[in-house]
C-alpha cells in the first residue's frame, strides 16, 4: 500500500480463540513491584 | 475502535481490537478524522470537497480505497467482540502469591506505600510455620496450575532471610510431591545482601527486583537509612555483585521511582545503565497529592516529553550496538499474551493474593492493612470467595473508562489497589495512572514499530 504501511500481523482475534488457559506469569499492575504493562508478557501456552 | 497519534515525526494508527499497527502518511491521517464505517464505494463528496483544498483528489480516492480494504481484511476499525470472554477466569485457580516475609525494614523511603516497611501495624517477621502454612495454602487453592509463583515481598524480605530459604526449601520438597513447578521471586532493597544470600537468590529466585532510583543525589533523597542517611553507595556495588554473577538465564531488573524531585528522570534511566545494569524499570511514585515529592497533573507535560527524551536516548544506544531494556517499554506486537488474559491483568483478589506475617490474606500487597479487604486467614483457613469473584469479575469491560479507551488491552485495566486508593472504587481508572501510561504506551508502540520497520527493510 502506498499510503498505510502495516507494521504487525494484528492477531488478536485469533489469540482469543485458543486463550484464556491461565499459564501465563500474573502481572502487577501496580507501580510500586514488578508493574508492567500486560502486553509485555509472553504467552506461555505450549504449541 | 481506533487511535492514532503523531510522534517524532510519524503517524502512528492503532487498531484497538485487532491489535493492528500501522505508520500512515499525513493524507490518511486526516482523511480519518473524516470517514468512518460503513464505507461508501468512493469517498464521499463533502469530504473529498474539504479534503482537496490540501491534498490531490486522486490521491485521496487511492487512500479511501487502502482504509476500505484494510477494514474489509478486519484490522481497521474492527469489531471488539472479547466481551464474551470477560467471565472466563472467574472461579480460577490461585496460582501467585505475594509472601510477605517482613513488615520491616532497614530503609526508611520518604515515599514508601507501605509506611516504611510495616503497612501501618507494626514491624514483624512472618514466622517459618505461617509460610509454610501459605505455601500449602497456594498448593491447595492452585488446582489444575502446574507453575505457581510466589514473590518473597515486604518491608524488606532480607530482614527475615532464613524464613525465605527454609520456605523455599519446604516448596521445593512440597513441589515434588504435588507436582508443582514454583518460580519464586522478590525484592529488595540491597541494603543486606551478602555474597551468600547473593548465590542464594542467583539459584532460586527466577527473577529479582533491585531497588535503585537513579543518581546518587536522586536516590538518597528518598532512600534514606533510619539515620537519614542515604544508601547508595552501599547498595550499588550490592547491586554490581549479585548481577555479576547472575548469569543471563534468569531475569532481573534494578527498579526505581522517580517523583515530582526529578522529573527528568531519563538521567536517573542512562545513569543506572552506566552503572552496568541494563535491564531498567523506572516509575512514577504513586502518592497523596499533597504529599511535596507527589507528581500531579500540572507535571504531566514535562513527564510526556521526559519518555519521549527517554526514547531517543534508548535508540541512541541501541543504534551503537548496545543493549539496554527498559522494562515499559517492552511491548509484544505479535506474540504477546492472549486476548483473554488482558481483559483483566494482574488478577489480584482472585489469581493472586497477598499473606502478612499475621497470615492474614489480602487481595495484593496493596491493599494490606485495609481491613475491609481482608479476605481470609491461613491460619483458620477462612477465605472470602464473594471477594474473590468480585475482584474477577472487574475487568475491562465492567471498568467504566477502561471500556471506551483504545489502551485497554495494554494495561488492562490498571491497578486496583490504585483505583480505590485514589478514585475509591477498583472500578474506577486512576486517572494519572492512566494518563502515563497511554503516553508510555505510545512510545512504546512507536518504538517497536520502527523497529520492526527496520528489521523488514
Amino acid at each position: 500500500m502506498k499510503h498505510i504501511k502495516t507494521i504487525n500481523k494484528a492477531n488478536l482475534k485469533q489469540t482469543a480463540a485458543k486463550g484464556g488457559c491461565g499459564k501465563c506469569q500474573a502481572s502487577c499492575q501496580s507501580a510500586c513491584k514488578t508493574s508492567c504493562t500486560v502486553a509485555n508478557q509472553k504467552c506461555e501456552r505450549e504449541a | 475502535m481506533i487511535h492514532k497519534f503523531k510522534l517524532s515525526g510519524h503517524n502512528v494508527l492503532l487498531d484497538v481490537n485487532s491489535g493492528g499497527v500501522h505508520i500512515v502518511d499525513d493524507l490518511t491521517y486526516d482523511l480519518l478524522d473524516n470517514v468512518e464505517p460503513p464505507f461508501e464505494d468512493k469517498c464521499p463528496e463533502g469530504v473529498m470537497k474539504k479534503l482537496s483544498r490540501s491534498y490531490d483528489p486522486g490521491e485521496i480516492e487511492e487512500c479511501y480505497e487502502e482504509i476500505v480494504e484494510l477494514y474489509k481484511e478486519k484490522i481497521l476499525f474492527s469489531e471488539d467482540d472479547y466481551e464474551k470472554f470477560a467471565l472466563a477466569s472467574v472461579a480460577s485457580p490461585i496460582k501467585a502469591m505475594c509472601l510477605h516475609v517482613s513488615h520491616d525494614c532497614n530503609l526508611r523511603c520518604k515515599y514508601c506505600f507501605a509506611s516504611t516497611g510495616d503497612y501501618g501495624v507494626g514491624r514483624k517477621n512472618m514466622p517459618l510455620e505461617i509460610a509454610k502454612k501459605a505455601i500449602d495454602f497456594l498448593i491447595e487453592k492452585s488446582y489444575g496450575r502446574k507453575f505457581l509463583e510466589v514473590d518473597f515481598f515486604g518491608g524488606e524480605p532480607s530482614m527475615n532471610y532464613d524464613v525465605v530459604k527454609e520456605t523455599v526449601k519446604y516448596a521445593r520438597e512440597q513441589e515434588k510431591i504435588h507436582d508443582k513447578v514454583f518460580r519464586f521471586t522478590t525484592t529488595t532493597n540491597g541494603m543486606k545482601l551478602t555474597d551468600e544470600m547473593i548465590d542464594f537468590i542467583n539459584q532460586e529466585m527466577y527473577n529479582v527486583v533491585l531497588s535503585i532510583d537513579g543518581r546518587k543525589e536522586v536516590n538518597d533523597r528518598m532512600r534514606v537509612r533510619v539515620d537519614g542517611t542515604g544508601c547508595y553507595d552501599r547498595i550499588t556495588e550490592n547491586f554490581k555483585r549479585l548481577v555479576e554473577k547472575r548469569g543471563n538465564d534468569k531475569d532481573w531488573y534494578v527498579r526505581g521511582t522517580y517523583t515530582k524531585y526529578n522529573l527528568d528522570f531519563s538521567e536517573d534511566v542512562m545513569h543506572l545503565y552506566d552503572l552496568g545494569f541494563e535491564q531498567i524499570s523506572v516509575e512514577p511514585v504513586m502518592a497523596d497529592p499533597s504529599e511535596p515529592y507527589a507528581i500531579t497533573e500540572a507535571d504531566l507535560p514535562r513527564i510526556f516529553k521526559e519518555y519521549e527524551v527517554l526514547a531517543d536516548k534508548i535508540t541512541r544506544v541501541r543504534e551503537s550496538g548496545r543493549f539496554i531494556n527498559f522494562f515499559h517499554f517492552m511491548l509484544d506486537l505479535d506474540q504477546g499474551p492472549c486476548a483473554i488474559k488482558r481483559l483483566r491483568g494482574c488478577g489480584c483478589g482472585n489469581e493472586y493474593v497477598a499473606v502478612t506475617p499475621d497470615g492474614d490474606i489480602f487481595p495484593c500487597h496493596q491493599f494490606v492493612g485495609i481491613d475491609e479487604y481482608k479476605m481470609g486467614s491461613i491460619l483458620d483457613g477462612s477465605f472470602d470467595m464473594k471477594m474473590k469473584d468480585d475482584f474477577a469479575r472487574a475487568h475491562v469491560y465492567t471498568k467504566p473508562e477502561c471500556k471506551k479507551c483504545w489502551a485497554k488491552f495494554y494495561c488492562s485495566g490498571g491497578c486496583n489497589a490504585n483505583n480505590y486508593m485514589y478514585q475509591g472504587d477498583i472500578r474506577a481508572a486512576h486517572k494519572l495512572s492512566c494518563q502515563i501510561q497511554k503516553k508510555r504506551l505510545e512510545v512504546a508502540i512507536l518504538m517497536k514499530a520502527l523497529q520492526l520497520m527496520d528489521t523488514a527493510e
